[in-house]
């Protein structure tokens, strides 16, 4: 179960695809960290990250967990953005056998999981085919 | 620092085990390795668990299986690196023992898996993702190794099919070990034919749901050689690492870097390469997975792990027998016990107590045992003493 | 003068058609489409709400308003189909377009009319120099209960408008409300479907009000039908709004490009908002646009709009509506769809 404070912080991240940008040698981060992994540098900017970029590979889940059952099956990316930086999203809109490694995408703001019919609702964005 | 040695190892029962409880299954497995070893008292205790929590809401493992075993108040630490739980207790058993600290240590791993059902095992699993990056938008275990699965495809031509060799080899030799979980022989059309899991994934592509525990009791070398019963099995290598625990973050989608890195410590250390060895024991969560750690390994080139399983280089009697105990896709899965389940495989290969599986004069083995989608990695490399 | 500067929509790919709702209730679909004069709707798939396509529509207005969101003083989303009863809509789709925390935040509800209710204040804001842009939002994801007239109709979309006195690609020429207490159509609170008075909803809801307002409207900027371009009208089905276009004396050239019913469906507080979207993206500098919407309970808002020379500059900084409307559209069967609505019981 998502408690309320642990979806509500990573709000930037999620609603605004919001990443840092290390200040000495340009690594972009998402989500964002304190500590550069490329150079070891502290400090960052925050930028959006682009909302269009290409399928690097994905698969389909079948067997999905119990949070995410009435969806399946489902398709599960990583997604190069236009800046470069990667990222895990659902691919949504399109049906398994129209995927194609390295299909344009662009992301789109979608719920990802509601806690039953009472509980509360988390959105983020998730890729479709760019058409 | 001290040299040391395995003078013994035990496994519990491994399956669907409803009778069992979590601390049942670490007893046996114990008291199975200290009565191969001979000795009738431990110093310390290390035990992999990967999620108690999760699979059986119980923490605070140490302390549960040092109760039940009756030896409190000696010391008992749990380690978790996810899957390679138990490999990370064997590492720290091991430098509890090489730095003079502890002189025999009881170490092993356990996990009760099917005290949650099929979505609450897939969701605890996925707790060894990026809960908030991964998890959070539905991946599984098998979907993210499918998606490595698909990359390396992509990048190296890696076929579906040499995916599906990888589980009808390790359920031949599965077939040969009387304590596999699912010891059934399975054809490639099996295989390939088995219900989806995450494309390209399919059942027959991933290791199954366990409960099981594992156990070895380590010692000084030259203890060894007087307490215990049967010859030791000296630890030449050992190695850890870590990579980046979201697939997003890696620089190579394709390659394993905490297991080259793992292992590349290992074999400096052990003073020996990839070509010196006997027997190999990788955890193969997934078929994929078993490629791409030969690929780590350096047992073949990047890319060419697809093309040696296909060619049998990796079956027995091939050039470098890979999983002769069938691997975690027939011997079975239960998470944080599998390290030490690895070393128990290796251990008996060396001693040539194997049966049917044995590998003809084994004098050098390598397990390695891997957490999450590789950002655990342990190496060890056991020798002949 | 203050008006749109930047418009967009959203409309979920999914369709069913009427016969495919037909054939589970046993009805006949000919008669069902010659009287609704609609073929299909959209379905929102269940990772689609009133809060993420408004969000979707939101961008697409921004695309074309081309202004920093931290620049957006007040955000009014008006449906009928809010995801949460208590909890606002418009706080997420702000913080999603980066338009937090200084800004004005309502969820309207008014029926079908919840939309235009936004646009409304949004307008008035603006023109009375209280905020520097406003965001006008109608979206729905409404359910008819199932086998219900309703659910041949019921439809999901979003439209989204940005207010502001500068760079404007619509100016507001007039603006117009007509509202009586008239129970045509409700939802009880707890209740999953809407209940509604049948043949009840025609004259004396959907016709009084939508009549009485363009009528006021046009008298009130001193225009006749011959004098606008283009007339948009709430589209519960196909009928109505050609019906009360025609008794107001518009050409059927004058409706057809803001007509989408007949193809999507009502999407509720999106329903004239989305069709204005359309005219806006056919429209020509100077063209004049009326616009009447419908919200059971009753009442209608209105607006005439004069479209600038902007909006061939805008127009194509974001996908247009039949793009959604036309493009890429996937076909639900009856049981996909019942499991897409959650009207299966688990």
């Amino acid at each position: 179960m998502l408690t309320t404070a642990r979806f509500w912080r990573e709000t930037p991240q999620r609603y605004r695809m919001e990443a840092g940008r290390c200040t000495s040698c340009g690594k972009v981060w998402y989500p964002p960290r304190r500590i550069c992994g490329e150079c070891k540098g502290r400090e960052f900017e925050t930028v959006r990250l682009p909302d269009e970029g290409t399928l690097y590979t994905y698969t389909v889940i079948r067997v999905a967990p119990t949070a995410f059952v009435d969806q399946a099956p489902y398709a599960v990316a990583l997604v190069d953005l236009a800046d470069g930086t990667r990222i895990m999203c659902q691919l949504v809109d399109c049906e398994p056998e129209e995927i194609e490694l390295g299909m344009p995408v662009r992301l789109e703001f979608r719920r990802i999981l509601g806690e039953g019919e009472a509980g509360m609702l988390a959105y983020a964005h998730k890729a479709v085919p760019k058409r | 620092m001290r040299d040391v040695a395995v003078i013994g190892v035990g496994l519990s029962a491994w399956g669907e085990l409803w009778d069992r409880s979590l601390r049942d299954l670490f007893v046996e497995a114990a008291l199975n390795a200290v009565e191969d070893a001979g000795v009738d008292s431990v110093e310390a205790i290390f035990v992999g668990c990967m999620t108690g929590g999760l699979f059986a809401q119980q923490e605070h493992i140490g302390a549960l299986v040092a109760d039940y075993l009756g030896v409190a108040p000696i010391p008992a630490t749990r380690t978790e690196s996810a899957c390679a739980s138990a490999g990370a207790a064997f590492r720290t058993a091991l430098m509890a023992v090489d730095s003079g600290n502890h002189d025999v240590v009881l170490v092993g791993g356990v996990e009760k898996m099917t005290d949650v059902d099929g979505g609450g095992a897939t969701a605890a699993l996925a707790a060894a993702s990026d809960q908030e990056y991964e998890a959070f938008h539905g991946v599984t275990f098998p979907g993210l190794y499918a998606m490595m699965a698909r990359a390396h495809m992509a990048k190296y031509g890696t076929t579906r099919e040499q995916l599906g060799l990888v589980a009808v080899k390790n359920h031949e030799n599965g077939s040969k070990n009387p304590h596999a979980q699912f010891p059934m022989k399975v054809t490639l059309e099996q295989v390939l034919g088995s219900v989806m899991v995450a494309d390209p994934l399919r059942i027959l592509d991933c290791s199954p749901i366990t409960d099981g525990a594992s156990a070895a009791v380590v010692c000084p070398l030259e203890m060894a050689e007087k307490i215990a019963k049967k010859a030791p099995v000296r630890v030449t290598g050992s190695g850890q690492a870590t990579d980046s625990i979201a697939l997003h973050q890696r620089k190579d989608l394709t390659f394993l870097e905490s297991t080259a890195a793992a292992a590349a410590r290992a074999y400096d250390m052990a003073g020996c390469g990839p070509g010196d060895l006997d027997v190999v024991e990788v955890h193969d969560c997934f078929t994929i997975s078993e490629i791409m750690v030969m690929e780590a390994l350096g047992l073949v080139e990047k890319g060419q792990g697809g093309p040696a399983v296909e060619a049998g280089e990796t079956a027995l009697g091939g050039r470098i027998p890979v999983n002769t105990s069938g691997g975690l896709k027939s011997k079975g899965h239960p998470v944080g016990a599998t390290g030490v389940a690895q070393i128990h495989e290796i251990v008996t290969q060396l001693r040539g107590e194997a049966g049917d599986r044995q590998v003809a004069g084994a004098r050098r083995g390598l397990a390695q045992n891997m957490g999450g989608t590789g950002a655990s990695a342990t190496v060890h490399i056991l020798e002949v003493a | 003068m203050a008006g749109i500067v930047g418009y967009g929509a959203y409309i979920p790919r999914q369709r069913i058609t009427v016969e495919e709702i037909a054939k589970v209730w046993g009805a006949d679909a000919p008669s069902y489409k010659r009287g609704l004069q609609l073929r299909e709707k959209s379905v929102p798939a269940p990772d689609q709400d009133v809060i993420s396509m408004s969000v979707e529509a939101a961008r697409n207005a921004l695309r074309r308003a081309r202004i920093d969101p931290a620049e957006i003083g007040c955000i009014y989303i008006g449906s009928e189909s809010h995801p949460y009863a208590v909890k606002p809509s418009g706080t997420t789709v702000a913080e999603a377009l980066g338009a937090t925390p200084e800004i004005h935040c309502a969820d309207y509800e008014f029926a079908c009319k919840a939309g235009s209710e936004g646009m409304f204040v949004s307008f008035g804001l603006v023109r009375a120099g209280l905020v520097k842009y406003g965001l006008g939002i109608g979206a729905d994801t409404s359910q008819g209960a199932p086998g219900d007239a309703l659910e041949y109709s019921a439809a999901a979309g979003a439209a989204a408008f940005l207010f502001g006195a500068e760079k404007v690609v619509a100016e507001v020429e007039e603006t117009y409300s007509f509202m009586t207490d008239t129970p045509d159509f409700w939802r009880r609170e707890h209740e999953h479907y809407p209940k509604h008075g049948g043949r009840f909803t025609g004259e004396p809801a959907y016709f009084k009000h939508t009549l009485g307002c363009a009528r006021g409207l046009m008298e009130r900027a001193g225009v006749e039908p011959g004098d606008l371009t283009y007339a948009v009208f709430h589209q519960p089905n196909g009928k109505f709004p050609v019906r009360a276009g025609r008794k107001l004396g518009f050409t059927k050239e004058q409706m057809e490009p803001g007509l989408l019913s007949p193809r999507l469906g009502n999407t509720y507080s999106g329903a004239s908002p989305i069709g204005l979207t359309a005219v806006l993206d056919v429209a020509k500098p100077g063209d004049r646009i009326l616009m009447v919407s419908y919200g059971s309970g009753a009442g209608s808002d209105g607006f005439i709009y004069r479209v600038t020379d902007l909006i061939e500059e805008v127009r194509d900084l974001a996908p247009r509506t039949t793009h959604y409307l036309d493009g890429n559209k996937v076909y639900l069967d009856y049981g996909t769809y019942a499991k897409y609505r959650k009207k299966i019981r688990k």
